[in-house]
């Protein structure tokens, strides 16, 4: 047999690093420029009024984006309010009581679906379901198709979590006498506590971000929110009105709504990762 | 095992030379003793797999019996069925009677968190909960028991004293238990079990994942708990076997292929595959 070259073996070496390290390099590249445009091009929208007062009409200088951001954060906490607990439920199944049964197959197939569905179309189901029925957009509606999105992600990082619990805790404390239920609760979720929160987390985060399934939904609202009965102001609908007006004023105000969203979900994302890392 | 492990050929018998005065007991033959757990005709099955073979096996109460074997012969599959934690496994299936106190612990109606109350169970690799040291030993105590403040902390104490464990974490109670060290975390795995007052300790291996030095301190520790309790120890160190069990069963291939007291089995085996294997010609 001839052995092969040093000199070839090298050369595929750097070929390979060379071609990884640059790979890398324009996802962070496009990364850098992403978030230095939106800080250049935000950051002069910030001012007192941004955050404190609601929308003005087109023409009158001034207003903000405070009534936008109270939806949002309104729509976002009862959508994880209602996600959460369910997700971290049907990772449970999944991890614990499920496994390898038909059903868990079933299950584990479907939030994978449902994580590949484009949003848009869980906006239009949720119109379907809650807006045409009930007779008008709401928060409750954009509530809902948010809580849609969030509820396989949540289910699968917590079966992911779950996962990574050894048996041998879950034998120790069930040769204790513990039932399965006390296992899972007092034992296996504390092992698993740092990674579920994390899932929940990345969760908002993802949510945060979301335009279309609102488009349909919560719709938007120039005023304050009073009810989540009635359409619902929040922030990435009115980055999308605002960006496509043709007022200055108003585009400007989308740079900094843009700027607020990406911070927001930058922040979630690092206190996520943090959490995993000091825990687990 | 390695060939330096190996047992030498007469090493039985140096063994109980060393420590004769202490083992006087093992003479008493079985036949005289109360039994505490009885194995009759156990099978064992992972999925279609048969693993365990027709076991019988009469544990005596109050004596500490030895499980030895090599790797993959089911002596930690025995063990997992006196307290069902097999169960968790769904494929995993048992057949035969295995008899404590003279109840069938496999019949449908044994109510087996009481059993596991009854028979404790530590594992070869430490396991404490994600919880302070404290909260470790009491979890089992809160399960079982409905206890006040200062009697809940009266049982952990002497739990942790009995599990030689007292000394070294009674100014660490609120710490996580998982800060300790390896044979400290086997120790307090052992007063977790034994706070909750069982009858029968099961051992999987216990030493095998910690050092020297922890190692005796346990194995001092397992002739302290036969007193009050019937043990198991399932080992694959031959001398751990000789130096701490009063009687001991050689497995081979899911098969008990013999049982006697600890001096007789390993200075005049009776049959000649545990003299291969405690002599070291295989496993």
């Amino acid at each position: 047999m001839k052995p092969r070259s040093i000199r070839s073996r090298r050369f595929v070496d750097r070929a390979v690093k060379v071609l990884s390290v640059s790979s890398a390099l324009v996802g962070l590249v496009a990364l850098a420029w992403i978030l230095y445009e939106v800080i250049r091009r935000g950051i002069g929208a910030f001012n007192i009024s941004f955050f404190t007062k609601a929308a003005t009409p087109p023409g009158v200088p001034g207003g903000g984006v405070a009534n936008a951001l109270v939806g949002t954060l309104l729509m976002t906490v009862l959508a994880t309010v209602i996600a959460t607990p369910l997700g971290i439920l049907a990772g449970v199944f999944l991890a614990e009581f499920g496994k390898r049964s038909r059903l868990a197959a079933a299950a584990r197939f479907a939030s994978n679906a449902l994580i590949g569905v484009p949003s848009i179309i869980i906006g239009l189901f949720v119109y379907g379901l809650l807006v045409v029925t009930t007779g008008g957009f709401s928060g409750y509606a954009g509530a809902a198709a948010l809580a849609i999105i969030m509820l396989p992600i949540v289910a699968r990082t917590a079966e992911d979590m779950l996962n990574l619990v050894p048996d041998s805790l879950r034998e120790s404390a069930l040769a204790l006498g513990a039932p399965r239920w006390r296992t899972t609760l007092g034992v296996v979720f504390r092992a698993a506590r740092a990674g579920m929160l994390t899932g929940v987390l990345l969760a908002v985060a993802r949510i945060s971000g979301e335009t279309a399934p609102l488009l349909f939904t919560a719709l938007n609202s120039p005023y304050w929110t009073h009810s989540l009965a009635e359409p619902t102001p929040n922030l990435t609908v009115t980055i999308f009105n605002y960006a496509m007006s043709p007022y200055h004023d108003w585009q400007r105000m989308a740079w900094g709504a843009s700027l607020l969203i990406t911070a927001g979900v930058l922040l979630t994302t690092i206190s996520a990762r943090a959490l995993l890392r000091g825990k687990i | 095992m390695s060939p330096s492990e190996m047992f030498p050929v007469n090493a039985g018998s140096s063994v109980f030379a060393a420590r004769g005065a202490a083992k006087g007991e093992h003479e008493a033959d079985i036949t005289e003793l109360p039994i505490k757990v009885s194995v009759r005709n156990l099978n064992f099955y992972y999925g279609g797999n048969q693993v365990l073979f027709d076991n019988s096996l009469d544990v005596p109460a109050n004596r500490v019996t030895a499980i030895i074997g090599p790797s993959g012969c089911g002596k930690s599959t025995h063990i997992r069925v006196y307290n069902r934690i097999y169960e968790l496994y769904r494929d995993h299936r048992a057949q035969g009677e295995v008899l404590i106190d003279r109840a069938n612990v496999l019949s449908p109606s044994t109510d087996v968190l009481e059993l596991r109350r009854r028979v404790g169970m530590i594992f070869q690799k430490p396991s404490p909960f994600p919880m302070s040291v404290f909260d470790n030993v009491t979890y089992g105590l809160r399960l079982h028991y409905r206890l006040s403040g200062s009697e809940i902390a009266g049982r952990v104490e002497s739990a942790l004293r009995r599990a030689a464990l007292w000394d070294e974490v009674k100014d660490k109670m609120d710490k996580s238990a998982t800060a300790l060290s390896g044979g400290q975390q086997q120790r307090l795995c052992i007063a977790r079990a034994i706070a909750i007052e069982p009858e029968i300790v099961l051992m999987d291996e216990p030493c095998s994942a910690i050092d020297p030095i922890a190692t005796a301190k346990i194995e001092d520790l397992i002739g302290e708990l036969k007193e009050k309790y019937t043990i198991v120890l399932v080992t694959h160190n031959m001398q751990q076997a000789a130096r701490v069990s009063d009687f001991t069963a050689f497995f081979y291939q899911g098969r008990i292929v013999e049982f006697g007291t600890t001096r007789q089995l390993f200075t005049s085996p009776k049959q000649k595959q545990t003299e291969n294997y405690i002599t070291g010609r295989f496993g």
